[in-house]
């Protein structure tokens, strides 16, 4: 297993478990399950009894390992300077080793199967990928500056399909340039790594650079934080050479003050930030900087926010395995009783994802009446743009 | 007949117990240097009710119970020395109430320290609790019933002299209330009443499980600043501390020499914690510890240390992560302390006693002692880091730790949160009169001997 030699270095002292200022628990899996096996050292320590021999890949601890939603808080909040960095490497590493054994958990292996046999995990078919853009205004690639990719939650969910049709929508009122796939587009591949599928991480890869490649595309926006993670990074480590933004970034540098003219009722707005643009890339100005922009809203932050921020436990896979889900301690839950308690009308993400599991979770926590969950692309196209 | 698991299922939910390997593995072991020794179920009750029906069952079925917080006490407390149901007490973990006025909080026992300083900062922003330089997920519960210390134990004494009152689950799976709580609503002290907390500090979990406690609170005050004020005389060095604790100005006074970084060696470093409400107040509170050691400070025999501003920002974190970090400077994973409470003239041979078990045992060694009280005593502190994945070398660290508390012993002083062979060694010179009613005590809470046996037996 790749990063064995970190694993008997954690001390399993626990700061990995919060955000900076300790308020609450950070770490989705261990606030869900609350065993210590969930949190981050415990990980470390039962992947070092797996490869002694102590341990077996049991079922539990096919759930123990595919319940990490690579939030990334353990890697900003452990306290050892010399291997933190690696962490969810490791954790990554751990569930390799299980893929490659076939010991998996059955929602794993139903994520995964799909995607190896129709390119994305909901069974569905290609040419529904790009059927959210139908009667719109987005037309497919054919040399513009940029490619919008949407990925799978955002061509196949109901909620995903939605912002796709708000992202697109603004980018072409702010004037970018950008051509979609649609039933060309394949699967990312981000989660599939995630899960520990490096295998087919790669494979997707691969196919989607020669796409890229062969229809010229050089600059592409990502709809989810996951693809713009895989694609920027993952990518870029097996030879591409991709400009990569998510769409806030685009919006934010097209957006200002000037383009909206009309006064607009006051919105208190929260903004989660999403582990995949927060954490694991750093960016947690854009969206903010957009918000900003806009007349009328008040931006109140959640206790937890940028690096602190609570995921919402749809990463790493969990979205469709659904292994955080249920019970009030569901990161989702927690989350959206953390958003409520600002008093914000409006819990902005930027995560087809997130969208998902908040919509969910502000069902279940009966607080629809509340507060709406909305894109930010949605949040702007609500106000008035002079242009 | 129905499982033990699944009577532990009633009570909990079956989400809550597992009797699967991977729990029992892990819960066998904390980060020290102790064997592992292995739970057959480990269970995360949510409340007092859920307590109690599990140490009923207990009883009923002479199963051993082991209450945990945190797991963080280094020396091997929480394992199931002779199996049974171990606690994790950290699904309780509310705040159930701050009195501002009256200062303290009342929380449950499995409330962590980092939790409570974010509420008070956020909330009571003038308020604060001792915080120990545990990481922060160490309960409140766990640290005070050990007898711990912190950052305001200079002003204020261990924080077992900070607890008002408990909610505790006896052996018998009844419910009571200790101190002013058992008479009134507010947990503001436990004087005027018998002081019956005691049956349940330094314990080690063997006496009862605490669901509940109330704790002291201090003023926060807007401005803080330290001073390190450093010797290379360790004999000077009870005398040192005597002047800086008569001038009563200080929250915190803890002492540390380490070998690295090499400008520290050979050192003793007292760092100095004070706090105030104004500027002026904190520069007329420094002028007061420097005059406190002004003899020294005239004959150059010891002196304040320069401090830039990032050095003095890592010195002011509570808690201190780089504790925390001790564990990795062999890259290894591990350290173990033997905290020894012991009265403060016995610096000067404690620390050579240090000094010579680091060199004999070849250990990676980091030495401190914080203060408590006006000198009453202090904790001396003796790290030895190990590489967990070398079993030699944990071995060779297990030695250190055994030797340091012989050491302990013969200097007068006592380890605290003693491992279990401590805690034999500790027996051994115990006033029998005191061993013979510490057992007495226990057949009369524990007649069926469930809670955390194995520790404080002397078989
Ligand atoms: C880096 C580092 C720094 C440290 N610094 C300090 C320090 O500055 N000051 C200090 O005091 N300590 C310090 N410690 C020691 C220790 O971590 C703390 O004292 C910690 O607060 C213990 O709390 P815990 O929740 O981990 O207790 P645990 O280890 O879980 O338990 C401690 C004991 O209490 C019993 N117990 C726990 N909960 C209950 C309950 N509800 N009812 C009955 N019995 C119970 C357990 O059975 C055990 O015997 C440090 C440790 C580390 C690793
Ligand atoms: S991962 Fe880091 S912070 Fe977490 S327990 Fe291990 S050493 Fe501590
Ligand atoms: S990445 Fe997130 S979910 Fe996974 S162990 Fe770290 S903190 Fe927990």
């Amino acid at each position: 297993m790749e990063h064995a030699e970190i694993l008997h270095r954690c001390f399993r002292c626990g700061y990995c478990k919060f955000p900076d200022n300790y308020v609450d628990l950070n770490c989705p899996a261990y606030l869900k399950f609350r065993f210590e096996t969930y949190s981050p050292g415990g990980r470390m320590w039962l992947l070092r009894g797996l490869l002694k021999g102590d341990l077996q890949p049991s079922a539990r601890m096919q759930e123990i390992l595919f319940s990490c939603a690579t939030c990334g808080n353990c890697v900003n909040h452990c306290t050892m300077t010399g291997f933190k960095d690696l962490l969810l490497e490791a954790f990554t590493a751990g569930k390799e080793m299980l893929v490659q054994a076939g010991k998996l958990p059955p929602p794993v292996r139903d994520y995964l199967t799909p995607l190896l046999e129709h390119g994305n995990p909901f069974k569905l078919p290609a040419k529904k990928r790009g059927a959210w853009a139908a009667g719109t205004a987005a037309d497919l690639y054919s040399n513009q500056e940029y490619l919008l990719y949407i990925g799978d939650v955002g061509s196949y969910t109901d909620r995903g399909r939605a912002m796709a049709l708000s992202v697109s929508e603004l980018l072409g009122r702010l004037g970018v340039s950008f051509g979609i796939l649609g039933a060309r587009e394949i699967s990312d591949g981000n989660d599939a790594r995630a899960m520990g599928e490096k295998d087919l991480f790669e494979e997707l890869a691969r196919r989607n650079l020669d796409l890229f490649r062969s229809a010229g595309i050089q600059k592409v926006i990502t709809l989810s934080p996951h693809g713009f993670h895989a694609l920027k990074n993952g990518y870029a480590a097996l030879g591409g050479e991709l400009q990569v933004f998510h769409y806030t970034q685009i919006l934010a540098k097209r957006i200002n003050k000037a383009a909206f003219t009309t006064p607009e009722p006051p919105l208190k707005v929260c903004y989660h930030d999403p582990c995949y643009l927060g954490r694991h890339n750093q960016e947690y100005n854009a969206a903010r900087k957009i918000l900003f922009s806009l007349p009328g809203i008040q931006l109140v932050e959640m206790e937890r926010h940028r690096q602190n921020a609570l995921c919402c436990g749809g990463g790493g896979g969990n979205f469709f395995t659904d292994i955080l889900g249920g019970g009030a301690d569901a990161p989702a839950r927690v989350r959206v009783r953390e958003a409520a308690a600002t008093g914000a009308q409006v819990l902005a993400v930027a995560c087809p994802i997130c969208a998902n599991m908040f919509e969910d979770a502000l069902k279940v926590e009966g607080l629809e009446d509340r507060m709406h969950v909305k894109d930010i692309s949605e949040v702007v196209l609500e106000r008035k743009i002079s242009s | 007949m129905e499982s033990i698991k699944a009577k532990l299922a009633k009570i909990v939910g079956p989400d809550y117990v597992s009797d699967q390997p991977e729990e029992r593995y892990l819960y066998a072991m904390d980060p020290g240097t102790m064997p592992p020794r292995k739970p057959d179920f480990v269970v995360l009750p949510e409340n007092t009710a859920q307590v109690a029906a599990i140490v009923r069952l207990a009883n009923m079925e002479k199963i051993p119970l082991v209450p945990m917080g945190a797991g963080l006490v280094l020396s091997g407390l929480t394992r199931a020395l002779k199996g049974g149901i171990i606690l994790d007490m950290k699904r309780m973990n509310r705040i159930l109430e701050v009195n501002e006025i009256s200062r303290y909080a009342l929380v449950e026992a499995g409330a962590s320290q980092g939790m409570l300083q974010a509420h008070l900062k956020k909330h009571h922003p003038g308020l604060k609790h001792s915080m120990p330089d545990a990481p922060p997920m160490a309960t409140l519960a766990g640290n005070v019933l050990i007898h711990g210390s912190g950052h305001l134990s200079h002003a204020a004494g261990f924080h077992s002299d900070m607890l008002n009152g408990l909610e505790v689950v006896l052996p018998s799976g009844e419910i009571a209330s200790l101190g002013s709580c058992a008479v009134s609503p507010a947990w503001f002290a436990r004087a005027p009443l018998p002081d019956l907390a005691g049956l349940f500090l330094g314990w080690a979990g063997t006496t009862g499980i605490v669901t509940k406690l109330a704790i002291k609170l201090y003023p926060r005050y807007k401005y803080e600043d330290i001073l390190i004020f450093v010797a290379d005389k360790p004999e000077t060095v009870p005398d040192i501390l005597y002047r800086i604790t008569g001038a009563q100005i200080a929250e915190d006074i803890t002492a540390w020499m380490t070998p690295k970084p090499l400008w520290a060696k050979g050192f003793q470093h007292i760092n100095i914690t004070f706090a105030a409400d104004s500027k002026e107040e904190l520069i007329w509170k420094r002028n007061l510890l420097r005059a406190a050691v002004k003899p020294y400070l005239e004959s150059k025999e010891a002196g304040f240390m320069p401090l830039p501003p990032p050095m003095k920002h890592r010195f002011l974190q509570v808690p201190a992560s780089d504790l925390a970090r001790f564990a990795d400077i062999k890259k290894g994973g591990g350290f173990e302390y033997v905290g020894a409470i012991m009265p403060v003239d016995r610096f000067p041979r404690a620390y050579q006693e240090g000094l010579n078990i680091a060199e004999r045992f070849q250990a990676a060694y980091s030495l401190g002692a914080r203060i408590i009280g006006v000198n009453h005593c202090m904790m001396f502190f003796y790290a030895y880091a190990f590489n967990r994945a070398d079993a030699a070398d944990v071995e060779r660290a297990q030695q250190a730790l055994e030797a340091t508390n012989t050491a302990v012993l013969a200097m007068g002083g006592i380890p605290w949160k003693a491992e279990e062979p401590a805690q034999k060694q500790i027996l051994a010179k115990m006033n029998p009169q005191m061993l013979g009613l510490m057992n007495q005590v226990r057949a009369m809470l524990d007649p069926n001997g469930i809670m955390n046996p194995g520790n404080w037996e002397v078989n």
